[in-house]
């Protein structure tokens, strides 16, 4: 009993140490935009939250069209995530629920397709682009994500266990459609899987750098990350400014994760044992 | 699986053509699953399939992805393989790669571990430890740049008040991969502990109670009952961790600009791809790096699962060849 009670002390220390540090940098974010410059340039450095935020905002607002910005990307990411949720959750339901020829051969294909690393196809995918005359057009950021491997894979897994073969027949007894049972029948009970499959794909979508770099080539229409850092090119000596920037981009993720948050983690492990 | 194997090469045609001793329509009447499972199919073809055959296409082409492309075979290769700035990147990213992913997973499973213990405030710590890994790369690296910062950084700050001489983090080779290192690190040990956590949670506790009945040393529970059934999930953080830590490219981007810092100390593989490509646009030159890189991939995913996975499979096979060379029968006789 005692070394149990030793051991779950010990625990504690251990993860509150690691809290600390996982959560040090975002404070020291705060820090730095809620001061001016020279003062966490000074030594000792300012260590605490300085009465400087909104002035150092106001600075980014000036210097880049951040909100422009961020409604480019909160467009990109919502119509990515509404897309990638329909066509996923649809192909999975087909694949999870149904028998019909080549089923198992064509999701093989599908797993398959997980080996393609995205670095592989740069140059090619931006040479397609440019041939469709996509490129600095926010559909180079939407269409080619709008369905994944991934998330069909996952939702296919999640429906096979979640969706009672007796409801699909007794929507087919009630002369309902592939489609009326799909909206009727897999929508109400996948809920869950797409509450997770929606935060996952809207935050890796908010957070996407290198393709949205190489693709929203037009000065006036830079998605967030790719305006952040230009600011930080640009203007990276105003610590305090960047460091504001840095701080608005990121809280609105911070809100829908921990609104999000405890399903997400649960199920993003699960989607892991699952491999 | 086995169900509908006899259909398997002709099952890729949607039409409506069934075979004679199949009952009629039965792929018509699959059109509403199709259409389905269609648009990941399309969009697959277009920007994905396609891209990755063209790419082998442009790579054998000197190519600014604008004039004509001139045929040069597989010179491209040829002055890959000899070229230094090439190895360098490959280098810059093996030695980050290890010197995230080693103390990566070594942290998560340490934290994985007092999680599994700790009963209490277990959903505030999992959403502590995870809050790194939805923060966007270009916003943590911007933090950890002025943490790092060679005049003004907070670590130099530290290092300077207790005593020790400043370090040119972001100047010097080591300290440019020890801090891009740091970032990735930062940025995925939580994540990689939850799904640790999840693996220890799936070990049934009778395991634990029989080795405890056998007078087994937490040590020991350790290393020879947790480790070995962790191994499925210990694989798939490695490869994921492999697949990610070979494409790093952002950190880099972010904290040391286009170039890799000072002597390239920073240039990644992707960097190196991205240079090529679109700051030199030397297309074909940029899918060979991108080849070359897929090819790494594939080669440490196999390494990983041969270390980690493939256990079983090796005692197996030294058996087999055992048996193959007689040796089992001799040492019967």
């Amino acid at each position: 009993m005692r070394a149990e009670r030793t051991r779950n002390v010990i625990s504690h220390v251990v993860l509150m140490f690691g809290v600390v540090l996982s959560i040090f940098p975002f404070y020291w974010m705060v820090v730095m935009a809620s001061n001016t410059t020279p003062d966490i340039f000074s030594y000792p450095p300012k260590l605490v939250i300085g009465p400087h935020l909104f002035e150092n905002m106001g600075k980014v607002l000036d210097n880049i069209d951040f909100f422009g910005s961020m409604m480019i990307t909160l467009v990109v990411s919502l119509a990515v995530t509404v897309l990638v949720l329909f066509f996923d959750s649809l192909a999975a339901f087909a694949f999870a629920k149904y028998e019909f020829p080549g089923r198992d051969w064509l999701f093989g294909l599908l797993l398959a397709t997980f080996m393609i690393p995205a670095q592989l196809s740069l140059v090619p995918q931006f040479v397609t682009l440019a041939e469709f005359g996509w490129i600095g057009s926010l559909k180079a950021l939407i269409i080619p994500g709008a369905a994944n491997a991934f998330g069909i894979f996952w939702m296919r897994q999640y429906a096979r266990g979640a969706i009672p073969d007796e409801l699909i027949s007794a929507a087919k007894v009630d002369g309902a459609g592939f489609f009326r049972q799909y909206l009727t029948v897999g929508i109400p009970v996948l809920r869950p899987g797409l509450a997770f499959l929606g935060i996952f794909t809207f935050i890796n979508v908010w957070n996407d750098y290198l393709w949205p770099l190489i693709v929203m080539t037009d000065p006036n229409k830079l998605p967030l990350q790719v305006a952040l850092q230009q600011l930080n090119g640009i203007y990276g000596t105003d610590y305090s400014m960047v460091m504001a920037g840095a701080l608005m981009s990121v809280i609105p993720l911070i809100g829908v994760f921990i609104i999000g948050g405890r399903h997400f983690i649960a199920d993003i492990a699960a989607g892991a044992m699952k491999f | 699986m086995a169900v509908t194997s006899k259909t398997l090469p002709t099952a890729v045609s949607t039409t409506a053509e069934p075979a004679p001793p199949k009952p009629p329509g039965r792929f018509r009447q699959a059109l509403p699953q199709y259409a389905a499972i269609s648009p990941f199919f399309i969009l697959f073809a277009i920007f994905g399939a396609f891209p990755v055959l063209f790419s082998i296409w442009i790579s054998f082409h000197s190519w600014d992805g604008i004039g004509e492309m001139k045929w040069v075979g597989l010179e491209q290769y040829s002055y890959l393989l000899a070229d230094p700035k090439f190895w360098q990147s490959i280098g810059n990213t093996l030695i980050i790669w290890v010197l995230s992913t080693v103390p990566m997973l070594l942290l998560a499973l340490v934290i994985a571990n007092a999680l599994h213990n700790a009963t209490r405030f277990r959903s505030f710590y999992r959403i502590a430890y995870f809050i790194p890994n939805v923060t966007s790369i270009v916003a943590v690296t911007m933090v950890f740049g002025s943490i790092f910062s060679n005049n003004f950084g907070l670590l130099n700050a530290f290092l300077q008040s207790i005593g020790v001489t400043k370090i040119e983090w972001l100047t010097q080779p080591w300290g440019i991969k020890i801090a891009i290192a740091t970032i990735v690190t930062w940025r995925w040990v939580g994540y990689n502990a939850i799904i640790f956590l999840a693996g220890l949670q799936a070990i049934s506790n009778d395991v634990y109670e029989a080795a405890k009945v056998d007078g087994a040393s937490p040590r020991q529970t350790f290393w020879r009952i947790t480790v070995p059934l962790l191994r499925p999930v210990i694989l798939f953080t490695a490869v994921t961790s492999t697949i990610g830590g070979l494409q790093i490219f952002t950190e880099s981007q972010v904290l040391l600009g286009d170039t890799g810092g000072p002597g390239g100390s920073g240039m990644t593989i992707v960097s190196y791809l991205y240079e090529s490509a679109f700051l030199d646009n030397q297309f074909g030159y940029g899918a060979a790096i991108g080849w070359a890189l897929f090819i790494l991939i594939v080669l440490f995913s196999i390494v990983n699962w041969r270390l980690i996975g493939g256990g079983d499979e090796r005692t197996a096979r030294r058996t087999a060849r055992r048996v193959a060379t007689g040796k089992e029968n001799a040492d019967a006789r």
